[in-house]
């Protein structure tokens, strides 16, 4: 096996003594085959009384209209799709993990994907609710559809980037399960194969009787190798549609062409922080010590650290291409984002967004379990700030001096998003207990290669270059779940 | 003969296995299938099995998709209703790219599970079809059939030689039925 050639130097992505195929199966099932713990309970009761608040803001919407939202005749699109486009956003770091990162063999993407896929799944629900309840008459939903009707057939007009984006949402959630559930498959027979009775016919049928035998590998490994391929362009296609719903207009502000690449940068940057919200605890309430790293957490930091620099720099290029272009609206709106009435909205997207994700140069800051979980808070409230910036400022001050007004949301408004959280996080925990949350044939593979006892077992029968071991030992001392006595003992 | 149907290699470490599948092949005895809990990277060619055509299929559903989306795009703005739109063309291409491509897509990507779900036989309430519940979780098991492989104990030999930590001789075919 190729795999068995991993290079020393390379960081362990499996941690723990004593780690057998059987024990993959053991600790990462434990979750999913006892009864859930008082943490988790907490956790789910707070979520689905978010989701009872999500139930009910949107009713409200739905039986008194939008009207009920803070929306007025200058600013007639403000939290409603802040709130999509964040959470479009939130989705894309967990098809960035699957397709991107196994394109390009980055073998540490097999313990976190499928959490993150599942995260993905889950933001975009979030995402399309807001698309829902924002049409006003959502029962005419399937008028966004080019579907014959009653008027002649009248078509939808594909010039419109809201009619591509009808397109690219529901592509790509679709096309996100199919890529997650089909990589749940193998795991989900392996529960099959250990429970009994009530349980086993359930998890039988939705393992669509995996076995497990050549033929079925062989092709599993091509479909997701193929998915992957296709689902790469897929996600850039998405946020670079959802960004042409504002820069194919004439909005001062919007009406930019840098805005495909700087929102799929933004759109990455905001997934991984909030994969990396969940999945600090995750691993910390799951005991997922050994299977998500101090290496993974450090990566993802990386990551975040890459694309808030990307963000940056888009941020700064507008204020200058807004300078540079001549034009007085443009150069109003820029002025009036970063010294109007809503500068405080923009000085937080700047500190949140490009300044604090720079303290991640720091190692000591970047292998810091409680402040690499602040950031990631700190950065999806910057990514918030940034989508609010964009939408309501640059609508708030329009054409007629005359119209300008402040948007203030209602409480209908606070409802839905603070609900919406609420309703991603119910689903995310009932995730846990049903499906393992990390994908345990991928984490079997890197078993014999990258794990930290297969790389003290080289070091031990002195089959590797004495100094190489030693740069290994040395990068096992960031790692929370190796004991440094162990380091210590190797090292004599 | 017993009525013993077939012979299931247990082994713990994907090499063994491996090294298990050389042994047998080297003593001409033909292997059912290999049962595993992860993907093993090389075996097919061991066993002689061909290269996967998901691909061609991946490809010719996504130009399907490709088909389908331009001439429904150019059904819809072009022919059944064609509408003015500040003077410009009504087959104005590039506009239709985007949904061309996410049409490309979708159909790739479904139309490839399907056939992947169809020539594996994998349905939702699909009896499964499991030798061993551990094939599943921490065994690697080759299956050999014991009605064309007469010589059970030098089978068992074999096995035992190349690493199986286990061997059974099941009268069943599938265990999962029970």
């Amino acid at each position: 096996m190729s795999s068995h050639h991993e290079s020393i130097l390379r960081e362990p992505l499996v941690t723990g003594e004593n780690i057998t195929y059987s024990k993959v199966t053991e600790d990462i099932l434990v979750p999913v085959e006892n009864k859930p713990n008082k943490a988790w309970w907490i956790g789910f009761i707070v979520s689905a009384l978010g989701a009872g608040l999500w139930v009910f803001s949107v009713s409200w919407t739905f039986w008194f209209g939008i009207g009920e939202w803070g929306l007025n005749k200058t600013v007639g699109w403000a939290w409603d799709i802040t709130g999509f486009v964040w959470w479009v956003g939130i989705g894309h770091a967990g098809t960035l993990i699957s397709a991107v990162l196994l394109l390009f063999r980055q073998n540490w993407r097999n313990s976190i994907n499928r959490s993150a896929e599942a995260m993905t799944i889950f933001a975009v629900i979030c995402a399309a609710t807001y698309i829902i309840s924002h049409m006003g008459r959502p029962w005419l939903f399937t008028w966004a559809l080019p579907l014959p009707n009653q008027f002649g057939s009248l078509w939808v007009n594909f010039n419109s980037p809201l009619v591509w984006d009808v397109f690219a949402i529901s592509t790509y959630f679709s096309v996100s399960l199919v890529f997650w559930y089909t990589g749940l498959l193998p795991d989900i027979a392996t529960i099959r194969d250990r429970a009994v009775g009530t349980r086993r016919r359930v998890y039988s049928i939705l393992s669509f009787g995996w076995n497990g035998s050549v033929k079925t590998w062989q092709r599993f490994e091509l479909v997701s190798l193929i998915l992957a391929g296709v689902s790469t362009p897929l996600v850039l296609s998405v946020h670079t549609i959802v960004s042409m719903d504002f820069a194919t207009s004439l909005v001062p502000g919007w009406h930019t062409t840098i805005f495909p690449p700087y929102f799929v940068a933004g759109a990455i940057f905001s997934g991984f922080a909030m994969v990396q919200t969940l999945l600090l605890i995750t691993r910390k309430v799951m005991n997922f010590e050994n299977y998500i790293t101090m290496f993974h957490i450090e990566s993802m930091n990386k990551i975040i650290i890459l694309t808030g620099s990307i963000v940056g720099v888009a941020y700064l290029t507008e204020l200058f291409i807004a300078w540079y272009s001549g034009v007085e609206y443009e150069q109003y709106a820029f002025l009036n984002r970063v010294s109007g009435p809503y500068w405080w909205a923009y000085w937080i997207m700047m500190t949140c967004n490009v300044i604090s994700p720079q303290l991640f140069w720091f190692k000591k800051i970047r292998t810091s379990i409680a402040l690499s979980w602040i950031l990631s808070i700190v950065v999806n409230i910057g990514m918030w700030f940034e989508r609010f910036v964009i939408i309501v400022t640059s609508l708030h001050r329009d054409y007629l001096p005359s119209s300008w007004v402040m948007f203030y949301p209602s409480w209908v408004d606070v409802g839905v998003f603070i609900g919406s959280i609420g309703v991603f996080f119910t689903l995310f925990l009932l995730f846990l207990r049903v499906f393992p949350a990390i994908a345990m044939a991928e984490v079997k593979l890197l078993l014999k290669s990258s794990s930290d006892q297969a790389k003290k077992k080289l070091i031990a029968e002195k089959v590797v270059d004495s100094g190489e071991a030693e740069y290994y030992l040395e990068s096992l001392e960031k790692y929370d779940s190796v004991s440094p006595k162990v380091a210590e003992f190797q090292k004599v | 003969m017993s009525n013993i149907k077939y012979i299931l290699g247990h082994f713990e470490d994907p090499d063994d296995l491996m090294h298990g599948i050389d042994k047998l092949q080297e003593n001409s005895v033909s292997i059912y299938d290999v049962y595993t809990p992860m993907p093993i990277h090389g075996i097919e060619d061991k066993l002689g099995i061909k290269r996967s055509r998901l691909g061609k299929v991946a490809f010719g559903f996504g130009l399907t998709g490709t088909i389908t989306a331009i001439s429904m795009i150019t059904y819809m703005l072009v022919i059944d209703w064609p509408m003015n739109i500040g003077g410009k063309p009504h087959f104005a291409f590039p506009d239709f790219i985007p949904i061309m491509f996410e049409l490309t897509v979708l159909f790739a990507a479904f139309g490839m599970v399907g056939t992947y779900f169809f020539a594996n036989h994998l349905a939702p309430g699909r009896a499964p079809r499991v030798m061993d519940l551990r094939a599943t979780n921490d065994r690697f098991v080759i299956a050999i059939d014991a009605r064309t492989n007469t010589s059970h104990d030098q089978i068992d030999n074999i096995l035992k030689e190349a690493g199986a930590v286990e061997i059974k001789h099941n009268e069943r075919k599938y265990v999962s039925y029970e």
